[in-house]
């Protein structure tokens, strides 16, 4: 059994994983295969607004989209879920009573993760509370880039023991992890930790999510499954705005993690103006031609 | 032939298992093929111009994907070689003459027009052939383009490359190439001869001539001066002849070493040049501490490659014991995710076996395998009806003496050993008639020179593998042949260096 300070990894080589990458993104996705691919994409959607002018306005708009993504068609599934502040959780709740959308809140001071424990599983609490039935937390990238793993497989754990029922996305900013090995050591660390989801990023730090990245989140996740029989998520979140992209993440989901993750249980996109492009490509494959931009809902 | 593995039965419950395939599967991709006019007769080129043979007959060449003939092909035969001989020996003194930088001039232009013609280029390598398109859209045709760029530049700089020696070509050079790259091929040895003022007389091979032939068309439009490259094409009576016939100055040769190991007595004494490139079995040698899914990547695409048919693919697999159990079961799950089929669809991943003949001997060797005691494993993948299908397939349980490690299948099958320390890796890799290329897949970079200082091969890959470049010398030791291609060094071939004190 593995102690909670050994969190040895298996080396990451760079050039083979982006190379691995590279060939699953010229992947060919045509008719209906892509309009499934797109539908998935839709359904996998965790709609997102995480600004300093967010307003119940916004937010109740935003849960609109979720809800019913395309006017007219409702064979279009609904969104996964929204993901808001913790504060804007209760008028989101409220918004989507009567849906399937989930109501995700970030959440342990969110993005950077800078404060005391206490108010990280106080911030927590507040936000289960108030009906988030997921969260969003970060790691504390600072212990992490000090070797500090225990710490932060601590944190994890404590996170994870107050949010009871909600299920616990651990984002482990990749971009301020710098290095393949690190991203393959954060997911060990939260996947031990028992985080229900693993997420490249909080959105406010460049780059945000990558393929490589997000590949490497899914060998982890596999390998996780076939060695405990856990099946853990991931959530390529950030830096995702056009349909192509997210079909590429689809690809690499369905080639190296298989069927089980192919499901907006497992694997989630937290994206705001994917959606639209998404919508736009799954129209024109009914239609054949494309529609304005201006034909999609801006919420 | 496939052979399920047993599971254990037992009382524990049953152990998580993966799944692929059965939620979102890819619609059909196919690349266009209709922009790609194929005549139904080609004919010889001989001194600029299509021209019959002499015999009047002609052979099939077919799709391997689908059996269908795809054209009819000149077969040469020695009045022909005699032909193409003598016009590359006209062509000879004027074309050597030359000024470097002119023959560096028809090289970029071969190597433009042959980039701007890649979709074409991709699409006919894949049909006469049955490689993925894939990979000749993503490696032939670019390579090759590759080679003529990079040998352009040496052209007008030969004196550099072989320092302070006066350079001369060595006069009428004899190719004769493989069909697993068959574009690919023609330009590795074009390129260099070219570069240094040689003419050529290329024979392709049988089942996939068309490539070369439409070359020729990029040679015409490039006005190469006529005679410069001839190219007969033809079976292996046409190859003899022209390797043995007295106006050649040079052979080079890639092939198997039974043809090449006949080539050689047949040229001993003759003062021709001779290069061979030949078989290989080479080994991919995974550590404990390697990167582990970016190794069971890089030996699937160093045995899986082009369907196997590569004589360099690492077909024999050592891996340290500690990982060796883990590494077979995520190399199980991951050949079940090659895509096997059409080879035009542009998700391919595994196209056809080249011909019937390649498909009989891969089939030969791999039932000698399971009668020697081997396990084998293969994809359950579903192979067309028609055509020549083999799944990507491995050994286990297999060691030094089994047929299937000792010999070179050719095919997409890949067998696994293991090993304990760094000697036994070294003398189990080295432990083969051949000596093309080897992979080192290490974290450890004081491990991959210690390795690499100990193999006995010409390429050594240290956590990749297949990766080819116009400036790397490509070659083998022991029965995979002598001489070099590519690079500075696979000028040497082609050149005939006189005067300086040092030895280039």
């Amino acid at each position: 059994m593995i102690t909670p300070t050994d969190f040895r990894v298996p080396p990451v080589d760079a050039i083979a994983l982006e190379t691995r990458v590279a060939e699953l993104a010229t992947r060919s996705i045509k008719k209906d295969a892509k309009k499934k691919g797109l539908e998935m994409v839709v359904a996998m959607t965790d709609l997102t607004t995480l600004e300093g002018m967010d307003t119940p306005g916004k937010v109740k708009a935003l849960c609109r989209k979720a809800w019913r993504p395309l006017a007219g068609h409702p064979e279009l599934p609904s969104c996964a879920a929204v993901c808001v502040y913790p504060d804007l959780v209760g008028t989101a709740v409220e918004s989507l009573r009567g849906s399937t959308v989930a109501v995700a809140s970030v959440a342990t001071a969110f993005p950077s993760g800078r404060a005391a424990l206490d108010e990280k599983l106080a911030d927590t609490r507040r936000a289960v509370a108030a009906g988030a039935g997921e969260i969003d937390m970060v790691i504390d990238r600072g212990a992490f880039l000090a070797g500090r793993y225990g710490q932060v497989f601590d944190e994890i754990c404590r996170v994870k023991d107050a949010c009871g029922e909600a299920h616990l996305k651990v984002i482990l900013e990749t971009g301020e992890l710098r290095t393949y090995d690190n991203v393959r050591r954060a997911c060990r660390i939260a996947l031990l930790a028992g985080g229900d989801f693993l997420k490249t990023s909080t959105g406010k730090v460049t780059p945000a999510s990558t393929m490589p990245v997000v590949m490497l989140m899914l060998e982890a996740v596999r390998d996780h499954y076939l060695e405990t029989g856990r099946l853990v998520g991931v959530k390529a979140a950030g830096g995702i705005r056009a349909a192509k992209d997210a079909l590429r993440y689809l690809v690499m989901v369905n080639e190296t993690c298989g069927d089980h993750w192919l499901d907006a249980r497992y694997f989630r996109f937290g994206a705001s103006s994917l959606l639209n492009d998404v919508l736009m490509q799954w129209v024109r494959l009914r239609t054949g031609v494309y529609q304005r931009p201006e034909d999609f809902s801006k919420d | 032939m496939t052979q399920h593995r047993e599971r254990e039965k037992s009382t524990a419950p049953p152990r998580p298992a993966l799944s692929f395939g059965q939620k979102w599967r890819y619609a059909p991709a196919p690349e266009a093929t209709d922009f790609v006019a194929i005549a139904p007769r080609h004919e010889l080129f001989i001194a600029g111009d299509w021209s019959a043979p002499r015999s009047g007959r002609y052979f099939p060449t077919i799709e391997p994907a689908t059996e269908t003939p795809l054209s009819e092909v000149a077969l040469g035969d020695e009045h022909d070689v005699d032909r193409a001989v003598a016009a590359a020996r006209a062509a000879l003194p004027a074309w050597s003459a030359l000024p470097a930088e002119h023959r560096a001039r028809y090289l970029y232009r071969i190597a433009r027009v042959l980039l701007e013609r890649a979709r074409e280029f991709a699409v006919l390598e894949t049909r006469d052939g049955g490689k993925p398109i894939r990979e000749s859209r993503d490696v032939d045709v670019p390579l090759a383009a590759q080679h003529f760029f990079h040998h352009a530049g040496w052209a007008d700089k030969l004196e550099l490359a072989f320092a302070g020696r006066a350079v001369q070509p060595v006069g009428v050079v004899g190719q004769v190439i493989p069909w697993n790259f068959p574009l690919l091929m023609a330009a590795w040895k074009l390129a260099p001869a070219l570069a240094c003022g040689n003419t050529v007389v290329l024979k392709p091979a049988e089942t996939t001539p068309l490539t070369a032939l439409r070359l020729c068309e990029i040679f015409r439009d490039a006005e190469l001066p006529p005679g410069v490259v001839n190219v007969v094409t033809g079976d292996g009576s046409t190859g003899a002849a022209l390797v043995r016939h007295l106006g050649v100055d040079k052979v080079a040769f890639t092939g198997s070493t039974a043809v090449g190991k006949s080539i050689q007595t047949a040229l001993a004494g003759s003062g021709k040049g001779l290069t061979l490139e030949l078989g290989g079995k080479a080994a991919h040698v995974v550590f404990e501490d390697a990167a582990i899914d970016g190794a069971v990547e890089g030996v699937v695409r160093g045995i899986f490659f082009n369907q196997g048919h590569v004589c360099c693919a690492g077909s024999r697999l050592l891996v340290q014991e500690p990982i060796a159990e883990l590494f077979v079961e995520k190399l199980r799950h991951r050949i079940e995710r090659i895509r096997v089929g059409d080879p035009l669809d542009k998700n391919t991943d595994l196209g056809a076996i080249n011909s019937k003949e390649q498909l009989a001997r891969i089939t030969a060797l791999v039932t000698r395998g399971v009668d020697e005691g081997g396990t084998l494993v293969q994809s359950s993948c579903a192979l067309p009806n028609k055509g020549f299908w083999f799944p990507p397939s491995f050994f286990t349980g297999v060691s030094q003496t089994d047929s299937v490690v000792r010999e070179e299948i050719f095919g997409p099958v890949l067998t696994i050993q293991t090993f304990r320390t760094p000697d036994e890796a070294v003398e189990k890799a080295n432990n083969t008639s051949y000596g093309l290329s080897a992979g080192i897949w290490t974290d450890k970079g004081a491990r991959i020179l210690w390795m690499a200082a100990r193999l006995k091969a010409g390429v050594v890959w240290n956590n990749t593998f297949n990766r080819f470049d116009p400036g790397a010398p490509f070659g083998g030791f022991k029965e995979s042949g002598f001489g070099r291609e590519g690079g500075r060094q696979g000028l040497a071939a082609y050149a005939k260096c006189t005067g300086g004190l040092v030895q280039g």
